[in-house]
């Protein structure tokens, strides 16, 4: 008897919590343009690109091109709530909705065409390595037998072992920030990622002038705008935001706010649907 | 349907993953009765070397104990456990980590087990002249495993799903495979149910074999 009833109070509850959550669905997709807010997919523990500051503020290129998408999207930079999407969450985020859209490092690649929609690219970036000033590593083969730091299960990782240097000593750690630790303090000679990740590591006050980037162009990441799979309207309202700011040289801007103190060479603004393999 | 798993070792991801278990298990089983000896013995400062090591190793994040492996022994104290290889030292590392962590719950869960011990077997055994440490190795603690076979199946199975954090030193188990994959696949829930499955597949024989054995082997008071 007893069971029974709180059989039929959770089922009350579930019924309740669907529906509210369907009431706030609508409320949200109504929130396109006006005067509401927006959730937009950052990484936040990625200097240069998507990082929250100590002050709670948000600052890195991702950020940039994000909140100038926005803009054009109807959206001023006080109605953009900043949502921590981590890599292993983002397709899940735009499926679930919790997102408009993610400017988070996110490469385009077949596997997640198949699960979110892409605009842009908006950057192209390249694996490469972060050494010490002064370092002899100058080429990938250079590795072999070298100690070398990445994260675990990243794309960057995976290439080492197959393609550039299988004979690399790897050590692959849960972040970035660990490794760029481990490089200054010698316990690896190299750390390897996408180029723009690398220079936003570097261009760390903390670390400014202690690094340099070998720009061996180890791989093709085309960064895109992810977008909840089939929204074509989103994705074309963003390519046409994208193109824009390109044109109106707020795209050069950003690069160079936030990977200039890096000496970051970056590739000229790929064009929209233009990905380089 | 889960042609995702194409080209991927899952099943030696696993065999890390036992063999981290099996490791580490066993140390801390080892450096666990050691522990327990430790707090229930008459030395006071093994007592309370006993105590404060349990108490302040069970209260860190196995994350942290696990990092501090890695970042702190391996690169600031030159601890790096025979081998130069980061691969063969992260794992060597993460053994050392789980070892320290999951003795001090073997520790507590033994110490539950003397509990349950009469005194009078061990007032019993002091009186037919037995010293400390043969009073526990032959009386007390063989009495003491067989109450507590139930709750030291619960710390394996708790080690066997602790094993994962190892991921964050780069040890090529479960789930650092998992991240693998779904960097790559984009298919999350697909990919956590298969692993996910794999853990239970681990887990749940040894629950019900440790289960059973608890119960046969019980001393029935």
């Amino acid at each position: 008897m007893k069971l029974r009833k709180v059989t039929a109070a959770s089922a009350v509850v579930l019924a309740l919590a669907v529906s509210v959550t369907a009431c706030g669905g609508d409320k949200k997709d109504d929130a396109s343009g006006g005067g509401k807010k927006i959730k937009i997919g950052i990484k936040f523990d990625q200097p240069g690109l998507g990082l929250q500051e100590p002050d709670g503020s948000y600052s890195g290129f991702d950020v940039d091109v994000a909140t100038y998408v926005a803009k054009q999207l109807g959206y001023q930079p006080n109605q953009i709530e900043w949502v921590q999407t981590k890599s292993a969450d983002r397709e899940n985020a735009l499926q679930r909705g919790d997102v408009k859209f993610i400017a988070a490092t996110y490469s385009i690649t077949d596997e997640r065409k198949e699960k979110v929609d892409f605009a842009g690219p908006y950057l192209l970036a390249h694996q490469d390595l972060l050494v010490k000033k002064g370092s002899d590593i100058t080429k990938g083969t250079d590795l072999n037998k070298k100690k070398l730091c990445s994260v675990t299960g990243s794309t960057s990782a995976q290439n080492v072992k197959k393609t550039i240097a299988p004979d690399a000593n790897l050590r692959p750690l849960s972040g970035y920030s660990e490794c760029v630790a481990g490089l200054q303090s010698g316990a690896v000679d190299a750390l390897t990622t996408d180029d723009s990740i690398l220079a936003g590591f570097a261009a760390q006050d903390k670390y400014k002038g202690q690094f340099k980037l070998t720009g061996l162009k180890l791989s093709n990441e085309n960064y895109g705008i992810g977008v909840k799979k089939g929204d074509s309207a989103t994705v074309d309202k963003i390519n046409k935001a994208l193109e824009q700011m390109v044109s109106d040289k707020s795209w050069d801007k950003a690069v160079k706010d936030n990977f200039g103190p890096a000496q970051y060479k970056n590739e000229r603004a790929p064009k929209i649907g233009d990905i380089v393999k | 349907m889960f042609d995702f798993l194409e080209g991927y070792d899952v099943l030696g991801a696993f065999w890390t993953t036992v063999q981290l278990t099996v490791f580490s298990g066993v140390g801390s089983l080892v450096w666990g009765i050691l522990l327990a000896g430790m707090r229930v013995s008459p030395v006071p400062l093994m007592r309370g070397f006993g105590t404060a090591y349990v108490n302040i190793v069970r209260n860190i994040p196995l994350t942290i104990i696990i990092l501090f492996t890695s970042l702190g022994l391996a690169d600031i104290f030159g601890v790096t456990m025979g081998s130069q290889d980061f691969k063969i030292q992260g794992f060597r590392l993460a053994v050392l980590g789980l070892i320290a962590y999951t003795a001090a719950f073997v520790c507590e869960a033994i110490r539950s087990g003397i509990n349950t011990v009469p005194l009078g077997q061990a007032e019993a055994a002091r009186a037919i002249g037995l010293s400390f440490s043969q009073t526990l190795r032959l009386i007390v603690l063989p009495q003491a495993f067989r109450a507590v076979i139930g709750p030291l199946a619960n710390v394996l199975i708790a080690l066997t799903k602790n094993t994962t954090v190892a991921a964050a030193i780069g040890v090529a188990e479960a789930a650092t495979l998992m991240k693998t994959m779904i960097e790559n696949e984009a298919q999350t829930v697909a990919i956590g149910a298969v692993f996910a499955l794999g853990f239970v597949v681990l887990t749940l024989p040894t629950g019900l074999l440790l289960g059973w054995l608890g119960k046969r082997l019980a001393v029935k008071r």
